[in-house]
């Protein structure tokens, strides 16, 4: 098992033959089976601050230090400054996302192509853990976490509100402001008047921004996260991924760095989704039960929910969030199923192979990050989708990774990749064909007129036992919500303690009560803009780090062995 | 009176395992018995290990040097968890079936209010087991 890495990279600050640490000279035994260590003097945890004081604790005192003090510092100048921050946040939102649209598209696109070529390429048959790895869970577990970790929320608000919006802005046409700029929401060129273009246009559109681009950003960061850590024996953290570029460098302050935006990243980017998902439960539980649909509400759901968070939390990984992504998914699919049956059933089956057809056609023309005409939609749709899937990166990434050892590199894109795209597809053909549907055929216009957290339940409500379905409908946003603030605060917890998963619990529940503090202060603060506008603008520097990663990833690839 | 004393050891904080090593070492003398050391990790790289296989290796090194120090068969146990902050007490109570130890020797912290929340694990795993736990107080 003393297996010396023969083609490992290369530390660019010391000759290989002088860098073998403490540790190797005993000889490193390899991963289960073959694979290529990177030799480092780092011990993980070596600058963690570990006390005893009334609370036993485990952090990364300057990734910790850091983030906990800005996140706090944001949260009482949000809190403070209302007034003066929603404007700042509006601003700052459609500032990144007018400007750099096509960095975002042309960055999603590159994540694609990269995750295609190596599905195909020798590399895919590198397994994750060492050539002997073998899986920790089965497929079915590991599907509903991907799942649920992945998208949540997101299904819920934009499952109905997303298809119909695009319906109704390409029914609209275009439309030219004062300076020929175009003023429609429309996507690409649009479909005045004509329902059946409209229709495979909008979902055409959604599925864009469901399908292939965000698994693949997703896969990305799982993928080097799991090599690095598995195979090449780093941390569990981001900045593992720069060590092919910044070779030991990466246990200073660039790597700090890099920790702390993926931080920042992931809280906020969980905090839109809560906030989100607070919105919708809000609007669902005035529309059923006539609770009222204020701030006040809202703040009290997001109370709520997080303290079930923190109880999944301290019953851990095992217990707490695979049992809810299990619970969620058969819900989810009871909801599904539910609505395939009562609703329009072939028009959804036909629909599902329409639609992935429209996708496809329409893919390179949605994709394409230059000299798009349909401004207000590539900008404030896709880019500030792409955006928002890349501060969900670390997390979701992270979490894929922790629970993909042991598949190789091919069966764990092809899983990231196609599989959830393809539910994608399912589910927002399901939900979007159907209100589509209720406009065009019954002339029914409630969806469509309805503010964007409450059509989910206004289309449920032309469906039989509403009374049922939308119940389960906010049990389900309830569902992901906690489930996305549970493995949230898990990674959260492993990126501030250097990477270690053992860290003492409560580290990990004052990362759950933190999401939720800012949830609610953008929420107050800055409304949906407020939480949109801080995903954003923490995806931009996120995207760079993972246009390196694309880097390191093939760099890694190259010094592994490949199984047979 | 015992044949079997299981010792749960973290080799990450070796140092703070002297006296409870020591107090299961003289048990094993005095009663004859075998000394197994078990210990929970993690398939993410760690401080001690980068690979579970690693850490085994590790272990089995540690044990065989305290049971030639103190003269008693030893074996050594590697136990995987996802989460072992939380899943530790299920996973100890799990070795104790497994290896057939009669008695548990294991550090733990002085009682504290916070035990009502968060409870030590060594207490949790004497609730929780038929065999007899030596908690070792530091």
């Amino acid at each position: 098992m003393t297996q010396r890495p023969e083609d490992s990279l290369e530390n660019p600050h010391k000759e290989p033959a002088e860098q073998a640490s403490p540790i190797s000279n005993e000889g490193i035994p390899a991963p289960d089976g073959a694979s290529s260590l990177i030799d480092t003097d780092y011990v993980i945890g070596q600058d963690n601050i570990t006390g005893k004081y009334s609370l036993h604790l485990d952090i990364h005192g300057k990734v910790f230090g850091i983030s906990a003090l800005s996140i706090l510092l944001f949260v009482v100048l949000t809190l403070a400054l209302q007034d003066q921050a929603k404007p700042i946040f509006e601003g700052m939102r459609h500032w990144l996302t007018s400007n750099l649209s096509w960095f975002f598209l042309l960055a999603g696109n590159i994540f694609v192509l990269l995750c295609v070529f190596l599905i195909f390429s020798p590399y895919g048959k590198v397994r994750l853990g060492g050539a002997k790895a073998k899986p920790d869970y089965s497929y079915m577990g590991w599907f509903s976490m991907l799942f649920a970790a992945g998208m949540g929320v997101g299904l819920m608000f934009y499952g109905v509100s997303e298809p119909i919006s695009h319906f109704d802005a390409a029914m609209g046409g275009i439309t030219m402001g004062d300076h020929g700029v175009r003023t429609d929401w429309a996507p690409l060129g649009g479909a005045a008047g004509n329902a059946k273009t409209a229709e495979s246009l909008a979902m055409a559109a959604t599925i864009f921004h469901w399908g292939l681009h965000p698994w693949a950003i997703y896969a990305i960061v799982g993928l080097a996260l799991a090599l690095f850590s598995f195979n090449k024996g780093l941390p569990l953290t981001m900045r593992s991924i720069f060590y092919p570029v910044l070779g030991e460098r990466i246990w200073g302050w660039p790597g700090h760095i890099i920790d702390i935006l993926a931080v920042f990243a992931t809280l906020f980017g969980l905090a839109t989704s809560l906030g989100i998902g607070a919105t919708q439960a809000a609007a669902g539980m005035g529309y059923l039960f006539g609770t009222p649909d204020d701030s006040a509400t809202k703040v009290f759901l997001i109370i709520g929910i997080t303290g079930i968070a923190l109880t999944s939390i301290m019953l851990g990984v095992d217990k707490g969030v695979k049992r809810l992504s299990q619970i969620n998914m058969v819900l989810a699919f009871l909801l599904l199923l539910f609505v395939i049956i009562v609703g329009p059933t072939l028009l959804i089956l036909t629909g599902f192979f329409k639609n992935l057809g429209a996708y496809i056609v329409e893919l390179p023309a949605l994709s394409n990050p230059f000299g798009r005409a349909d401004a207000n939609f590539s900008q404030g749709w896709t880019a500030f989708y792409w955006a928002w899937w890349i501060s969900w990166s670390p997390f979701v990434g992270m979490f894929i990774a922790r629970i993909s050892r042991g598949r190789t590199v091919r069966e764990f894109l092809t899983a990231v990749l196609l599989v959830p795209s393809l539910v994608s597809v399912l589910w927002m053909t399901t939900f979007g064909d159907i209100a589509i549907h209720q406009v065009v055929a019954n002339g029914f216009q409630g969806v469509k007129d309805a503010a964007l957290p409450l059509q989910l339940f206004t289309m449920l409500g032309q469906l039989p036992l509403t009374a049922i379905t939308s119940f389960l409908g906010i049990v389900l946003v309830i569902v992901f919500f906690v489930t996305s603030s549970d493995s949230g605060s898990l990674v959260i917890d492993s990126i501030t303690s250097g990477g270690k998963v053992n860290a003492p619990k409560p580290q990990r529940v004052f990362w759950g009560i933190t999401e939720g503090v800012v949830a609610i202060a953008l929420l107050v603060g800055g409304g949906l803009t407020g939480l949109q506008a801080m995903a954003v603008s923490t995806g931009l520097p996120f995207t760079i780090v993972l246009l390196v990663g694309c880097y390191s990833i093939i760099q890694g690839l190259r010094s592994e062995p490949r199984s047979a | 009176m015992y044949n079997k004393i299981m010792v749960p050891v973290d080799l990450a904080h070796i140092d703070a395992l002297g006296k409870s090593l020591q107090v299961a070492a003289d048990l094993a003398q005095h009663f004859n018995a075998e000394l197994c050391y078990v210990s929970v990790t993690t398939d993410i790289p760690g401080p001690v290990a980068r690979t579970p296989d690693e850490y085994e290796q590790k272990l089995n090194q540690f044990a065989k040097e305290h049971g030639l120090a103190h003269g008693r068969p030893v074996s050594a146990h590697v136990f995987l968890s996802h989460d072992p902050a939380v899943d530790l007490n299920e996973i100890l109570g799990k070795a104790i079936t497994e290896t057939g130890a009669d008695l548990v020797v294991m550090g733990t912290h002085l009682p504290r209010h916070l035990d009502a929340i968060m409870p030590a694990h060594g207490g949790q795993l004497a609730a929780h087991t038929n065999a007899s736990v030596f908690l070792v107080r530091p």
